[in-house]
């Protein structure tokens, strides 16, 4: 694990180096992404000029939600965001030589042209849920849930990013389909869920568990009960859904990779 | 000491096929390789051949642990290389001719301080062998050209220090000299050789062209429709396929068809006549038994083409 992590750092500076010879187009890029994921909320914000609540929650409880939701989807895209690129790396036979190198074969596809721009979503997550948190009432409790929070929302999305990317080594082309549900699973939790009817909250839950990146741990720190009448267990439960989450992308990736048809030639 | 060990070794495919006649696309199962049973020993340089599709590039899969074998067993430096894959990469290098290990984008050194982050060779060693490849493979000017800029053979040369710079005992190269021009071939296959002479380094070639084995191999291993039909000296081979060499020879007169002993005429025109004569036997006394006889005005070789001398064998019974 640990040498996973230092060869991901080794490879990824060396990528921040290249780039920096380049820096107008570095910082265009990331004004350009910061700007882009802001509109979101800006979309949110003129909303709540006109109404006063949505599905029963405030401004400040939506920002909450979307920073945190924000902050897990950021992360995982910034450290293996790359990942979807799969079936292009297959194509290309970039995946072959990458398989004849010695670090793990996922470290090398998801440090590959690592870019520090991808950090504009982390910094444009980090002003949305800092802001959010200043209406919080904050006790130690509801601290470590917060911190718990971000780390298994990013392993969450982490996961998901792997596990879709994957269906890449049967079928070439299949990222929009993954994106359906890593952006789309970001955008539906930019929003509380009792904006949905019952039956999908559940398969937010227990099918594609993308509700314990914010929505349960987020009802424990805002102190609300479950509007569901869900049992408040599952708020304290979003680590074991990430470990859940981890241990299937694992063993989905191995899979992959020992199914692995390469190219021609 | 054996560092390959292949046994019986099988890999199918499974490919969709539509047949005629119905709109269902079926399932089949395709082999391309099977069968499969070598060994090759350390400091050995072996040709690997065969026509396209043969299973070359599906074996060297194989053996660098990309490809998980149907089944069979394959021990690479001791390892198995699909379960073992990460590990057996820093004993290994590998050169696919047709795609490149380096970096589009970056310039051929970030490329290879990339590779020296990859495999953590010791830093002094790596400045070492690249010192020495950049000198050997004519690298140095191109340091700083990004790899797309870089022409085939300057790419091809980029590759294999690469693949060496952290001191590989195998280095397995897939047609290697496919679309380089004659100078960039012969100062490959030199560096090639001194590699092997002066680091001892076991070398497995896939080549279409028949120069390389003979300037290369010892040894020839030839596959087709995924097994394996001949392992042994390429002079063994030409002798199997009853593979000949040319001696197209122009005379300063018109004269009726040479007859010697030891080549057959098989064609005239004008002065000009080409005689055909074992692949395996020296062109010298052919040469000065002409000279003697006949007012020759100059004299050439022409080597067997490696698809003819594959067809040839296929075309006969497999002996014993």
């Amino acid at each position: 694990m640990v040498d996973a992590a230092v060869a991901y750092y080794r490879i990824g500076s060396l990528w921040v180096r290249a780039s920096m010879a380049y820096p107008a187009s570095f910082w265009m890029m990331a004004v350009g992404s910061f700007l882009m994921t802001g509109l979101d909320f800006v979309g949110i914000w003129i909303l709540f000029g006109n109404v006063d609540d949505l599905g029963g929650f405030s401004l400040t409880e939506i920002g909450f939600l979307y920073g945190a939701t924000g902050l897990g989807i950021a992360f995982a895209d910034l450290f293996v965001g790359r990942v979807e690129r799969l079936g292009q790396m297959i194509r290309f036979g970039r995946l072959d030589t990458m398989m004849t190198k010695p670090v793990p074969l996922l470290v090398q596809v998801c440090a590959d042209e690592f870019a520090l721009r991808r950090f504009a979503r982390v910094f444009q997550a980090t002003i949305v849920f800092t802001w959010a948190a200043t209406y919080v009432d904050w006790t130690l409790p509801r601290a470590l849930v917060a911190v718990e929070m971000v780390v298994s929302g990013s392993l969450i999305f982490f996961s998901l990013f792997i596990s879709l990317a994957c269906i890449q080594f049967w079928t070439a082309d299949s990222s929009e389909a993954a994106n359906a549900f890593t952006y789309g699973g970001n955008t539906v939790t930019q929003f509380p869920l009792t904006v949905f009817p019952s039956e999908i909250v559940k398969a937010l839950t227990f099918v594609v568990p993308i509700a314990f990146v914010n929505w349960y741990p987020a009802l424990f720190i805002l102190g609300r009960e479950d509007p569901f009448g869900l049992p408040s267990a599952l708020q304290l439960a979003s680590p074991v859904a990430a470990a859940v989450m981890l241990a299937v992308s694992a063993l989905v990736w191995r899979t992959g990779v020992r199914h692995y048809r390469s190219t021609g030639s | 000491m054996t560092l390959i060990q292949v046994t019986d070794l099988r890999r199918t495919f499974e490919v969709r096929r539509k047949e005629e006649g119905s709109r269902r696309r079926h399932r089949v199962e395709v082999e391309a390789v099977r069968d499969l049973t070598f060994e090759i020993a350390a400091g050995e340089m072996v040709g690997y051949i065969g026509p396209n599709g043969a299973g070359k590039s599906t074996t060297i899969k194989m053996l660098t642990g990309i490809l998980v074998p149907t089944s069979g067993h394959i021990r690479v430096a001791g390892v198995d290389p699909s379960r073992n894959r990460t590990a057996l990469a820093r004993r290994i290098g590998v050169v696919f001719g047709q795609r490149t290990s380096l970096w589009w984008d970056l310039p051929l050194r970030d490329s290879f301080d990339l590779l020296q982050k990859i495999y953590r060779t010791d830093p002094a060693r790596h400045r070492a062998n690249l010192a020495e490849f950049l000198e050997l493979l004519d690298l140095g000017e191109l340091l700083d050209t990004p790899v797309r800029q870089l022409s085939l053979g300057q790419r091809m040369r980029g590759d294999i220090a690469a693949a060496l710079l952290h001191d590989p005992e195998i280095l397995y190269l897939d047609e290697p000299t496919i679309g380089l021009d004659v100078i960039s071939k012969g100062r490959l296959r030199e560096f090639l050789r001194s590699l092997n002479r002066e680091r001892d380094t076991t070398l497995m070639l896939t080549t279409h062209d028949l120069q390389d084995i003979e300037a290369l191999c010892d040894r020839v291993i030839v596959i087709d429709h995924g097994t394996q039909v001949y392992d042994g000296t390429l002079a063994g081979l030409h002798e199997r396929g009853g593979s000949t060499r040319t001696l197209v020879v122009d005379l300063v007169d018109e004269v009726a068809p040479i007859l010697i002993a030891g080549a057959e005429t098989r064609r005239v025109e004008g002065p000009r006549q080409w005689l055909s004569f074992p692949a395996d036997a020296s062109a010298a006394p052919l040469v000065a038994a002409l000279a003697s006889s006949y007012d020759v005005a100059d004299l050439s070789i022409q080597e067997p083409d490696i698809e003819d001398v594959i067809r040839e064998l296929y075309s006969r019974p497999p002996a014993g």
